[in-house]
Parts: C-alpha cells; sequence; structure tokens
C-alpha cells in the first residue's frame, strides 16, 4: 500500500507536467493540423531560462524563495510565449499555405535548431537546480510520508489548467479558438481574424510548456538540452490519448499517461518504462485512434 | 520539336555519364580514407533513404521509423554471423527477409493511419525497437554495449576490409538498387504507389487495393533498409543500439524531403547534402547543426517541394509509340 501511494502521487506529478506540455501540442493541432515538434524544445528553453533566472541571477537571495519562484515562473511564461510567438512567424506563418510535409519539416528544423541554440548558450553538459532550493517538507497523504513538491506540482498544473478551460470555454477570445478549430474558413467568414488566434494558440502553448519546463527543473533537479525530446514525443502521447485537439483530452491524457507509466515502471519493469508509453499510444491508435476524447469534429484516419 | 529535346537530354546526359565515371574513379585517384569512409557513410544514407523514398515519397506515408527496419536488419547479420559463424553475404537475404518480417507485423495494423498519426506511431516504433535492443531482448543482442567482433564480407574468395572495398560494395550496391527502383517507379506497382499518395479515394475507387499497396511499399522498404544493415553491420564490426535511434530516423526523412521526395537523383544529392556537408563543415564545430536547422525551415519555406522535384510521369500518344 505505500508503494503504490507512492507512486500513485508520483504518477499525478509527472502526468500534470505531461498535460501541461501536451496542452501546447493539442491546441497548436487544434487550429494548424501540425505537429509542433519544436514545442518539447521550447519546453527545454522554459527549464533553462528558470535555471537562470534562479540560480544565475541569485533572485532566492534577494526576495526569498516563493517569491522568486513566482517571479522566475511569471518571467519564463512571459518569455516562453515570446519564443513561440516568434518561431510561428519565422518556421510556420511562411508555410501555412504549403502542403503539411513541408510544415512537418520547417517544424523538425526548428526543433533542431532551438536545440543547438540551447545547447550553445548553456553548454553540452546538464545544468542542476539547486536540491536545497525548497525546503525537504513531506506532507502525510493516506498516512504516507509525500515530499511537498510533488503536491505542489499537481496541484498548480490542475489549477493552470482549470484557468484555461475557463478561458477556453468563457471568454470571447477562447470561442473564438475553439470556432478556428472547428472551421477555419467559417470562423474567418464570422469575422474572427484566425492569423490573431493562431499567433495566441502559439504564445499560450508555449507559455504553459515553460511553466513545465521549470517544474521539472524545481522537481527533479536535473536538466539537459536535449530533454525535451522524450517529454515532448510523451506529452504528444498524452494529446493523441486524450484525443488531439481536445483540450480537457490533453489534460486527461496527460495524468493517464503519468500513471501508466508510474506504475508500469513500478510493477513491470523500469528499463522498459518509456517503451510501455509507446505500446500504449500504438495500442490506443489501434483500437480507438480518435483518443478517448475525440475532437468534436469527427476526422477521418 | 522532339528531337530539339532528344538534343537538349543528350547534352545533359555526357556530363552526368562523366560525373558518374569520375565519381567510381575516385579511390583510384588516391583520396585519401578519411574521404573515403565520408563517401562510403554518405552512400549507406543514400541506400536508405531510397529505400524509404519507396514508402515516404513514392506511396507518401510520412515514416519516420526506418532506423527500426534497419536495426533489425544489422542485428541479424551481428547475431547469425558471431553467434552461429554464418558468412556475412550469407546473412544479407535474411536479413532483408526479417527486416520485411518485421515491417510486414508492425504495419499491418497501423497502415490505414493518416499522415501525422503515423508519423507519431512509427516514432514509438522506433524507439520501442531501440529499447528492446538495450534490454537484449531475447538474450541476443548484447544490451546497451551492442555487438562485436562482425566478420567482414567475402565476394567469390576475396575478403573486403579497407574503405575502398567497401566503397564500391556500397556505391555499386547503390547503383544496382537505383536501377532496381527505377523499374519499380515505372512499373504498374509504381504508378499505383503515385495514385494512392494523389489521391486515395480516387485510387481505391478505381479499384486499387490501396491497403496492400501500401503495405507492400512498406515491406519492400524495410527489406532494402535489412539489406542496407548488413553491410553496416560489416562495415562497422561493432553496432549498438544508440545507432538506430530517432534522430536516425529523422536524418532519413530529411534526406528524402529535402532532396525532393520520389526523385531518386535528388534523394542522392540530398544524401550528400545532409551527410556530406556537415563532415565537410567541420570547421563550424558544435554549431553546425544549429545552421542545418535553420537551412531545413529556409528550405520549406523557398522550395517546399525539394531541390530535385520528380518529374511528372509523361507518356507516349499511341500515334508516337507507333511510330518508335
Amino acid at each position: 500500500m505505500e508503494f503504490f501511494i507512492q507512486q500513485l502521487t508520483n504518477g499525478l506529478a509527472v502526468g500534470g507536467i505531461y498535460a501541461l506540455i501536451a496542452l501546447g501540442y493539442t491546441m497548436v493541432y487544434g487550429v494548424l493540423k501540425l505537429i509542433n515538434f519544436a514545442h518539447g524544445d521550447l519546453f527545454t528553453l522554459g527549464a533553462y531560462l528558470g535555471f537562470t533566472c534562479l540560480v544565475s541571477f541569485g533572485l532566492t537571495g534577494y526576495i526569498g524563495v516563493g517569491a522568486s519562484i513566482a517571479v522566475c515562473v511569471a518571467l519564463v511564461m512571459g518569455l516562453s510565449a515570446l519564443a513561440g510567438h516568434i518561431l510561428e512567424r519565422a518556421a510556420y506563418r511562411p508555410l501555412r499555405k504549403s502542403n503539411r510535409l513541408s510544415a512537418v519539416v520547417s517544424a523538425l528544423g526548428a526543433s533542431i535548431f532551438l536545440q543547438n541554440a540551447i545547447m550553445l548558450i548553456w553548454g553540452a553538459k546538464g545544468l542542476a537546480y539547486p536540491a536545497d532550493l525548497l525546503p525537504n517538507i513531506v506532507v502525510p497523504i493516506a498516512g504516507q510520508p509525500i515530499p511537498l513538491i510533488r503536491v505542489v506540482v499537481f496541484l498548480s498544473s490542475i489549477v493552470v489548467m482549470v484557468g484555461l478551460y475557463v478561458f477556453i470555454n468563457r471568454t470571447r477570445t477562447g470561442m473564438a479558438i475553439r470556432a478556428s478549430a472547428i472551421d477555419q474558413g467559417a470562423a474567418k467568414l464570422m469575422g474572427i481574424d484566425v492569423r490573431h488566434v493562431i499567433a495566441i494558440v502559439f504564445m499560450i502553448g508555449p507559455a504553459l510548456g515553460g511553466l513545465a519546463g521549470v517544474m521539472v527543473g524545481v522537481c527533479y533537479g536535473q536538466i539537459t538540452f536535449s530533454m525535451g525530446q522524450l517529454y515532448g514525443l510523451k506529452a504528444f502521447t498524452a494529446a493523441i490519448i486524450g484525443g488531439i485537439g481536445n483540450i480537457p483530452g490533453a489534460m486527461l491524457g496527460g495524468i493517464l499517461l503519468g500513471l501508466i507509466e508510474a506504475f508500469g515502471a513500478a510493477y513491470i519493469s523500469v528499463a522498459w518504462k518509456d517503451a510501455i508509453t509507446f505500446f500504449v499510444l500504438i495500442l490506443i491508435l489501434i483500437v480507438r485512434p480518435t483518443g478517448i476524447l475525440p475532437e468534436r469534429v469527427a476526422e477521418k484516419l | 520539336m522532339a528531337a530539339k529535346i532528344k538534343d537538349i537530354n543528350f547534352l545533359i546526359r555526357i556530363p552526368l555519364t562523366l560525373a558518374v565515371i569520375a565519381f567510381f574513379c575516385l579511390p583510384l585517384m588516391g583520396l585519401d580514407p578519411y574521404g573515403l569512409g565520408v563517401l562510403n557513410q554518405v552512400g549507406l544514407y543514400a541506400l536508405l533513404a531510397l529505400s524509404l523514398n519507396i514508402i515516404l515519397g513514392h506511396a507518401g506515408m510520412f515514416h519516420m521509423g526506418h532506423a527500426a527496419f534497419f536495426a533489425v536488419g544489422a542485428y541479424t547479420t551481428a547475431i547469425l554471423n558471431t553467434g552461429y559463424g554464418w558468412p556475412i553475404l550469407a546473412t544479407m537475404p535474411l536479413a532483408g527477409l526479417a527486416a520485411g518480417l518485421f515491417a510486414l507485423a508492425v504495419a499491418a495494423p497501423i497502415i490505414h493511419l493518416r499522415g501525422d498519426y503515423l508519423l507519431v506511431v512509427t516514432i514509438g516504433i522506433v524507439e520501442i525497437v531501440r529499447i528492446a535492443l538495450v534490454n537484449d531482448i531475447f538474450g541476443l543482442t548484447g544490451g546497451a554495449n551492442g555487438l562485436v567482433g562482425i566478420g567482414r564480407p567475402v565476394l567469390f574468395g576475396f575478403k573486403l576490409t579497407r574503405p575502398h572495398h567497401f566503397f564500391y560494395l556500397i556505391w555499386g550496391f547503390t547503383a544496382l538498387s537505383m536501377l532496381l527502383f527505377h523499374w519499380l517507379e515505372h512499373s504498374r506497382f509504381g504508378r499505383a504507389l503515385n495514385f494512392i499518395r494523389e489521391d486515395p479515394v480516387a485510387a481505391e475507387g478505381v479499384g486499387v487495393n490501396t491497403s496492400h499497396y501500401k503495405l507492400m511499399a512498406f515491406v519492400i522498404g524495410a527489406v532494402w533498409a535489412g539489406f542496407v544493415g548488413t553491410i553496416y553491420a560489416s562495415q562497422m564490426r561493432t553496432i549498438s543500439p544508440n545507432s538506430f535511434n530517432f534522430w536516425e530516423s529523422v536524418v532519413l526523412f530529411t534526406i528524402v524531403i529535402l532532396g525532393g521526395s520520389g526523385n531518386q537523383k535528388g534523394v542522392l544529392l540530398g544524401a550528400f547534402l545532409v551527410v556530406g556537408l556537415p563532415e565537410v563543415s567541420r570547421g563550424l564545430q558544435e554549431s553546425r547543426l544549429l545552421f542545418f536547422g535553420a537551412a531545413l525551415i529556409v528550405m520549406m519555406i523557398f522550395r517546399p517541394q525539394g531541390l530535385l522535384p520528380p518529374k511528372g510521369r509523361t507518356y507516349k500518344l499511341p500515334s508516337e509509340v507507333a511510330r518508335s
């Protein structure tokens, strides 16, 4: 039972992180029908920017840990959003009219570019967030000592996701995003500036990805320039599990994937952890290709 | 008019033929082993990209897991050679067969998936294969260190060991493959694949069994990647799971798209650019991949169809056929 609770909380924390990244994939896919391969690298960028902000600037020395993390998160989300916007302008907007294959290759190029830019700026060796950043508090859950950080990561990802859900479903901009995802042509006819919507989506997604990057840094310590690849692939898997293009689906898929991975590693084999993820992906696509919560518009697969 | 076009074709063909002959003479003209090593690597990638071209270029399926089939071929050769003492060239048909059967097994359930979904699943497959190899599946693959001490190929009693031996093996096989694939392209099979790429619904409508043809494209591409695996294993003598990661598949994918998917000459050019240029530009050192990434974006913006896109199929009018 102890082991089970530990794995459960572990899976939920990782799942929250996957869900945050998956949202970026799913929102972009919703409006552009494009896999933004560079999204995983924007997540890495967020982790590194967070490192610079917290450690290199030594923010914690001036305003305390809690406040500096808050400032850092705000800064990282803003900068990641900016990076996402530049990426969209440079690599995707000129290709809006061309076929999907060129967009995919351009996305790959952007991913390679970003990854190597990060490597050149921060070095090829990984960096470590300071281990004593947060006091090592444990909270009892079901009689088990659980590190506070896991709870914080999970709860904050839930808060952000609820915020996004409200934004998408209750505001005019959110409605425009949903409309553009369902039918771009019709949305244009209704007076929606689809270009503007795409720009917004390319800022919200990377901002959430950057936040996830800081969470990984604070939670696990170690960050490397190539970590975006695996996290990105898994988050994309999560988006597909949930039904790509579907925002609640990405949240659900992320958390589900976190749990599958934690329990798979615990009860089956650690060495096969990543393979289990991809196996689940293939299984889902064979059995239920539209995911568990399919996109509202039925798309033929 | 027709005569004029013939003249132009002729004019292009002469220098091209001379260039090919000169290329095959390079080792005789005293190219150093490093240069030959680079050319051999270009050749291996070109072969793999040509086999991927059947799947991605002709059938239009977004397949980013070609390294998985390559790995199956290379490991089949390595296991049979080191474990059971088979001569390298005898393992080649089996390497192709193993890769083909593997492709048949994994592609059958996913062949109906559309564009991007297929792309992600094939990435998943390549990762599963790599993890399986690292975890020493069936106790045969030697885990993360891979397999060592793979033998050299012996051709009619002649043992291939030096880089220029492999140069002729690799590029000779490339020439043979290009000829075979050229025939394939211009067969009923090739036309069916192009039809499926352009309009799967229409193809199905006139009676092309789309999933059968797509699956066959996958199997042919995989068999060829398996063959290349044999050559690779005997050239390197040591193989490890890291040579078959997701990144290798990305490189192959970009070679095909960058060169001009569906055109063999374009794919060959793509292999030279993607594999050869970073080797030549070692002066840029660590930042060369940065430029590579940026170049991919710029290339797709200004020339999305690739450097040498395939020419459309042309057919002679019945009257012309009768005359010639």
